[in-house]
């Protein structure tokens, strides 16, 4: 019954929300539409990497990896099949993270906790590297940059994106992969990844196989990011190898602790909020610059006032934003 | 049930303890006293709880009410290490010495303390050395390679450095020859004779009436009975009441 | 093919200079991973910080080793500081938030190092100039003395721990936490040290180094990712495997850049590392484990 209650409140939230992400572009200036975008897609990465460290146990610094790949992968699509065709470069973009989720996942098995971060991180700097300094294929420091596609069904009917109906394109896709990853979650498979984060000797005590669901939370986890990457790419049309720096994957965890890990929804709040944030700060030091009359202070970067709030949440908040808010509630 | 004499001067109170570990509830309002220089023996069935009221003392596991008392000055929430400065000093059931430092290093965790000249030092090891001439033998050696015995003896030994006002011993002689149970309860003898006192947690009956002054008897989480070592004899009712099987 | 020797010899010796660096920066890492188990993703920024703290002391007062001291010594009182406030409170709690905090803290330095120095490299001078004759080559002196210096202070540690008072406490912490705190060692103390040793170990190898390279707010990063590698090929907490790690890692990109450019030697002791992980987890210079 109170499943039932709760099921019903859940849908009623989600479609307000959806409600007012789909109003949006059509209320919001350019600037704001495109920075609403951005969270999800954002948002979209930190609940991929949430499979992972808030459902499974398994802390990942290798996100900027599939992220990575999904955006170069959909830029390979865009760049070498004329014309621009939508759905090759989705298709090629989760190929591409694909192969690299297969290749983390093989060590994912053999790793425990701290290796397996440390792991990750340093492939998504190998990653790098070779993003970096292959420059023939991959155009090295300044990436490369591509034309949006139209959407629809090449052949049949096509229509170019415009800002709004790329927002509302994005906004599927998030919606989507949260409904999915959400009904994953709680499925008896979701239940079997709780179980081994909790506890992952007993679970393999009691006989699941440890380590094939550990290489299916990180296939799902890395085709989830691969598809933002491949959403970052429509959006920016462009590739660059910055994404694929392991400050992305950092930041990328933060915007779970900050939003509350193994809530899939946390991440997105996250995102927003260190998103906003950055705004937020970045305009504030200008000001404060001009106002006090410290010409110093405007360069002052909003990393360090948000890595310290990040540190305090760490500390003070580890349930994230959304735990917060549901022990306030429930007082 | 004939109360015991009134205990000296109090050096350790526990007023109504609880403890849990996560859900569990072990402590169940325990509630006993250990005066100066006296030896009390807390007693009881596996489970009861005996080693989680040492430890509560200890400050190793937090309380959740009631509160300890030392010196008449409230301890609870106290770090162990704190407490250890203080005088109280603990030796836990499976005697935990570190292993791979040597003897003399496990020695010196208790004597390396503010305040204690070198001349103290060698006084206390010398003395600790001539009751265990076995641990100056081994001196050099690291403390995993000692026997079960030895480690025992380096174990109360480490607590000794500290120059403690009361010892916490849990189980001392579990797993001891009958040579070495004489040597715990000459020790504890010895202990007692220079004014330290001993709350003792033991299952070995004869022992524990012969070393003792004081008994308290746990059930379920609690003191559930109290009695003057003297009064008790190996078969007497109460013994088998908390002790038999 | 020739094979360029005086290349090969110069690679060698500067792969041990390099070498010894990296092993004083991961004994560090190391030595706070295996007393407090914390993974310190901020040791990099410790390392950078240190080497600013250099440039600025050495234009202050012109003086190469009072830079290198009040260096080592003012980013160990932050190193103390930092461990204080931000991970006493995280003791107990999963290794993830250490890990965060820790991550947290190296956004937080290094984006100040930019604000405070500029993107611009400084440079350190070094003490002194010249070179000596290696077989037939000529080598600066200065990086000898980085090695031996590097050496000097990692077999300090090392007798440090295993004699003095504060050895035998960071030893019976490392063995046994609540016994050595029931032993009147004031463990949350002990932490603070030794992190503060780690960090104080990581802006020494930071001053070491800067004259070598340019002084910037990002030379944290690729170290604290080497670092990380030794200390895994290593084995985590094993000094004596970290040292050789070091050495063993840097010789081989100090050979593999004669062939590809610096950046791309990263991956050749990223291929190390898999190895490692794949044959050998516990560490390439560890005894086979049971």
């Amino acid at each position: 019954m109170i499943l039932k209650r709760h099921a019903g409140v859940f849908w009623a939230g989600f479609a307000v929300v959806i409600a007012l992400l789909l109003l949006a572009p059509l209320v919001l200036p350019e600037f704001w539409r495109r920075f609403l975008t951005e969270i999800l897609i954002w948002g979209l990465l930190a609940m991929s990497s949430d499979i992972l460290i808030g459902y499974t146990g398994m802390v990942s610094f290798g996100h900027s990896a599939f992220f990575g790949l999904g955006m170069y992968g959909a830029a390979a699509a865009l760049l070498t099949v004329k014309p621009p065709n939508l759905w090759l470069a989705i298709v090629y973009g989760l190929a591409g993270s694909a192969a690299v989720a297969l290749f983390v996942a093989y060590f994912s098995t053999r790793l425990r906790d701290i290796y397996f971060a440390i792991t990750t991180l340093i492939f998504s700097q190998i990653f790098y590297v070779v993003i970096l300094t292959w420059t023939d294929v991959t155009g090295g420091e300044n990436g490369l940059a591509f034309s949006r596609p139209r959407f629809g069904i090449p052949g049949l009917w096509t229509t170019p994106f415009t800002s709004t109906s790329l927002h509302w394109f994005v906004l599927a896709v998030v919606a989507g992969s949260y409904l999915v990853l959400r009904r994953i979650t709680h499925s008896p498979f979701g239940m079997v990844l709780q179980s081994i984060r909790e506890n992952e000797a007993r679970t393999r005590a009691v006989g699941y196989p440890v380590e094939r669901y550990k290489i299916v939370a990180v296939m799902l986890s890395g085709l989830f990011a691969g598809l933002a990457g491949v959403l970052y790419a429509l959006q920016n049309r462009f590739a660059a190898p910055d994404f694929v720096y392991f400050v992305v994957s950092g930041e990328v965890v933060i915007f779970n602790v900050m939003g509350g890990i193994g809530t899939l929804v946390g991440p997105i709040v996250g995102a927003g909020f260190f998103l906003g944030l950055r705004e937020g700060l970045s305009r504030l030091f200008p000001y404060l610059a001009t106002t006090l009359h410290l010409p110093n202070l405007a360069e002052f970067p909003y990393l360090v006032p948000l890595g310290v709030v990040f540190i305090a949440m760490v500390i003070f908040m580890p349930q994230g934003l959304l735990g917060f808010a549901k022990r306030w509630l429930n007082r | 049930m004939s109360s015991p004499s009134p205990a000296p001067e109090p050096l350790i109170v526990v007023e109504g303890v609880h403890t849990y570990y996560g859900k569990s509830h072990i402590l169940n309002g325990v509630s006993l006293a250990v005066g100066r220089g006296e030896v009390v023996a807390l007693v009881g069935r596996n489970g009861v709880g005996k080693s989680t009221t040492l430890k509560t003392i200890m400050g190793i596991v937090d309380a959740s009410q009631g509160r300890v008392l030392y010196q008449g000055q409230p301890i609870s929430g106290l770090p162990s290490h704190k407490l250890a400065r203080i005088g109280i000093a603990y030796v836990p059931e499976d005697r935990r010495i570190f292993r791979l430092l040597t003897v003399m290093e496990n020695l010196r965790t208790g004597l390396d303390r503010h305040g204690v000249s070198e001349a103290r030092k060698r006084q206390l090891l010398d003395k600790l050395f001539a009751y265990f001439p076995r641990l100056a033998e081994r001196r050099g050696q690291a403390g995993g390679t000692l026997s079960g015995g030895e480690q025992q003896m380096l174990a109360i030994g480490r607590a000794m450095m500290l120059e403690p006002k009361i010892i916490l011993l849990d189980e001392p002689t579990e797993g001891l020859m009958p040579r070495m149970v004489s040597q715990i309860r000459q020790i504890i003898d010895v202990l007692h004779n220079d004014g330290v006192a001993i709350l003792l947690v033991e299952q070995n009956v004869p022992l524990t009436l012969q070393a003792s002054q004081r008994v308290y008897f746990m059930e379920k989480g609690a003191v559930q009975h109290h009695a003057a070592a003297a009064e008790l004899s190996v078969d007497h009712p109460i013994i088998h009441k908390y002790l038999g099987v | 093919m020739q094979i360029p020797w005086d290349i090969i010899i110069i690679q060698t010796v500067n792969g041990v200079v390099t070498g010894m660096i990296l092993a004083l920066v991961a004994s560090g890492l190391t030595l706070i991973f295996g007393i407090m188990d914390v993974v310190n993703f901020a040791h990099g920024e410790l390392f950078m910080l240190g080497a600013y703290m250099g440039v600025v002391t050495l234009a202050a007062t012109g003086n190469f080793w009072l830079a290198l001291l009040s260096a080592t010594a003012i980013v160990a009182l932050l190193g103390a500081l930092l461990q204080v406030v931000t991970l006493r409170p995280l003791l107990g709690r999963d290794p993830l938030y250490t890990i965060l905090a820790t991550f947290g803290i190296s956004l937080v330095l290094q984006n100040y190092a930019l604000w405070q120095f500029g993107p611009v490299a400084r440079k350190i001078q070094e003490p002194f100039s010249g070179q000596f004759t290696l077989f037939y080559l000529q080598y600066p002196w200065y990086r000898l003395l980085i090695a031996l210096l590097s050496a000097a202070m990692i077999g300090g540690l090392y007798l440090f721990l295993k004699y003095g008072r504060f050895g035998v406490w960071i030893r019976a912490t490392t063995q046994d936490r609540v016994m050595a705190q029931a032993m009147g060692i004031p463990v949350p103390w002990v932490h603070t040290g030794v992190f503060a040793m780690g960090a104080g170990m990581a802006a020494a190898s930071g001053v070491l180094f800067g004259p070598l390279v340019g002084v910037n707010h990002t030379m944290g990063l690729d170290w604290v990712l080497k670092a990380f590698i030794v200390v895994v090929v290593g084995g985590m907490g094993n000094l004596v495997g970290s040292i050789a790690a070091s050495i063993f890692i840097s010789l081989l990109e100090a050979y593999a850049s004669i062939w590809v450019s610096p950046s791309q030697a990263i991956i050749v002791s990223s291929i190390v590392l898999i190895l490692t992980l794949l044959f050998r987890p516990t560490g390439l210079f560890v005894p086979t484990p049971k």
